[in-house]
């Protein structure tokens, strides 16, 4: 086991290596001058401010030498700064991290807490009005855009409730716990809605492969109360393809969080990019774009090592 | 054997009622699409100053916009503008990933490995991300929008369509064939790609639903379709401050969306159970 994972954690290094050049050949494709994208095209430039500050970027160089330059910054933490702000990219980044970090947890938990629980009663009663309305909900869970979900959210909130989900200033989990996830439950149940669909899903066709098996059947025979059978018999096996979805989900959220951080007005991960985006800012949409990509591919290398502790049939030496 | 699924397969999902109502709601949304001229009682950017923001009644049937527009006929429009985004990126992705996962697996050896490392990078990226960088940095607009689409999805046919390939590459009737003087180009496109359409066609309706859902996420962030043609992204974003004032004019562009990604992800469960039992 130990040699398996040391051997995915060795196979990260080509993947992240690849992440690197899609991205940097990616932002050659912007149209246009790269130096007015990276500058700002409100600055009118004379040729030779052009060309020297050309030569003070590297764009003078050739493809190759210019993603050395910059991966060797890269690996050394230097993402460049933002144009905007003037800080480094690294350093904005980290800063919002933790509120994606927070969103994508709290999505994760309510998808697993709703969709396991559901997916299981729905497989115990097939067919039963719990099974359709439990089937119903996944197939408009999976469907309904995030945005939609959140934007319903805010409206009921502030129409019927009378509170402002978005109002307000974002507190931070540390400033204050309470508030802070009150600010987080709507978003994260955004989220969560359409995770617990496909959690739920998964969950029942995983129990139902199982319900038959000679094993079920084994355990029921000797007495053991249906509960007792469905915990630890049943749950146990179906909990592998789970922890593949989830796992595989997590990563996603990372990319859903863009579109509920925007909708709910949270200064997080996605935000940043997506001002970033807006303000032509390329080393923070570089860097934010690398940074999320990591992530999503350091959190399949977890579920990839989970399942293996979760399905002991499968040996990986 | 292609008729006989055709015509056993249709037969088959039509008794099954989750396709037959994917089915449905595709047919729906295919048609508004199509005769949207017709179907449309307004042009989807005819602006009526006086009828601003007009609740659902007898001449504006789902209400009016902040313009004056008619909701309805933007609507109609809007389904245009997303089956021709969905219809095209989803084309190009098929068409570009099945070839090269075809060739990939048909050469085989070192090409074959270089060839799926490269598309296994994109999958490095979660999709709507990748879609949003492309998007981001080509600029908004439709062509744009296709192109994202059509490069998030193209990895995913490429594994379709190779592990169709390899599955029978070294079957016994390919040999045959090849040993009766088929050529490559014949023995990929009459004897390997066949086997890959059940596959592929599953993929496409989910691919469709997809695509749909990223148009309208994409526009919905002011990166897709350039307003103020209508996209249903866009519309849902434009009317959110006005929700508490109009709420179905964010309602209603919300459901389209959601009522077409359905249709489709429904559509395509049924072909799977219809189609491809092994894929289940």
């Amino acid at each position: 086991m130990q040699r398996y994972i040391l051997r995915r954690l060795l196979t990260l290094i080509p993947t992240l290596f690849g992440i690197s050049i899609v991205v940097f050949l990616v932002m050659r494709l912007i149209p246009g001058d790269t130096i007015s994208a990276m500058i700002g095209t409100q600055f009118q430039l004379t040729e030779a401010q052009a060309a020297a500050l050309r030569a003070y970027f590297g764009l003078d160089k050739s493809l190759p030498e210019q993603y050395w330059i910059w991966l060797t910054a890269a690996l050394q933490g230097d993402f460049g700064y933002s144009v905007r702000s003037g800080q480094p990219v690294l350093r904005e980044i980290l800063s919002r991290f933790p509120l994606t970090v927070e969103l994508a947890l709290f999505a994760t938990l309510i998808g697993v807490g709703i969709g396991i629980p559901v997916g299981v009663l729905s497989a115990t009663r097939r067919g039963s009005p719990v099974d359709i309305g439990a089937r119903s909900f996944a197939l408009l869970g999976m469907a309904a855009p995030s945005f939609f979900v959140g934007t319903i959210f805010i409206y009921v909130l502030s129409v019927y409730v009378g509170i402002l989900p978005n109002a307000g200033k974002y507190v931070s989990l540390w400033e204050d716990p309470l508030k802070n996830l009150q600010q987080m439950f709507f978003p994260a149940l955004t989220l969560g809605i359409a995770f617990a669909a496909s959690v739920m899903r998964t969950t029942r066709s995983a129990m139902l492969e199982q319900i038959h098996s000679d094993y079920v059947r084994t355990a029921r025979s000797k007495g053991l109360s249906e509960p007792v059978i469905v915990r630890s018999h049943l749950l146990r096996n179906a909990l592998i393809p789970i922890i593949t979805l989830v796992g595989f989900e997590a990563g996603y959220l990372f990319g859903g969080a863009v579109i509920v951080e925007d909708v709910f007005a949270l200064p997080g991960l996605g935000r940043l990019l997506l001002s970033a985006i807006s303000q032509r800012d390329y080393a923070l949409v570089q860097g934010t774009v690398i940074f999320i990509a990591f992530n999503f591919v350091l959190v399949n290398l977890f579920a990839d090592i989970a399942y293996t502790f979760a399905n002991p049939r499968i040996r990986y030496e | 054997m292609n008729q006989k699924w055709q015509k056993h397969g249709f037969i088959r999902l039509l008794r099954n009622w989750s396709g037959l109502l994917g089915l449905f709601l595709v047919t729906v949304y295919v048609t508004v699409a199509i005769f949207a001229e017709t179907l449309a009682l307004f042009p989807p950017n005819e602006q009526h100053p006086t009828d601003r923001l007009q609740p659902p009644g007898p001449v504006y049937r789902l209400g009016a916009d902040e313009f004056g527009r008619d909701l309805l006929s933007r609507l109609i429009f809007g389904a245009r503008n997303s089956l021709k985004v969905a219809l095209t990126s989803v084309a190009a992705a098929t068409l570009a990933g099945v070839t090269i996962g075809l060739l990939a697996a048909y050469i085989g050896g070192l090409s074959d490995n270089v060839i799926m490392r490269v598309i296994d990078l994109l999958f490095a990226f979660p999709a709507i991300l990748l879609a949003l960088f492309i998007a981001a940095v080509l600029g908004p607009g439709e062509r744009n929008t296709i192109i994202a689409i059509a490069v998030v999805y193209l990895p995913i046919f490429a594994r379709v369509g190779r592990a169709a390939a390899l599955d029978v590459k070294d079957r016994e009737f390919v040999d045959a064939a090849r040993s009766l003087g088929a050529g490559h180009l014949r023995l990929i496109g009459r004897h390997i790609l066949p086997n890959a359409t059940a596959p592929i066609i599953v993929q496409v309706t989910l691919a469709l639903s997809w695509a749909i859902l990223t148009e309208a996420s994409l526009s919905f962030l002011g990166l897709g379709v350039i307003p103020p043609a209508p996209s249903w992204g866009s519309m849902l974003s434009e009317s959110r401050v006005l929700m508490e004032l109009a709420p179905w004019t964010v309602i209603m562009p919300g459901l389209a969306i959601m009522f077409a990604i359905l249709g489709f992800n429904l559509l395509g469960d049924g072909l799977r159970d219809v189609l491809d039992p092994k894929l289940q």
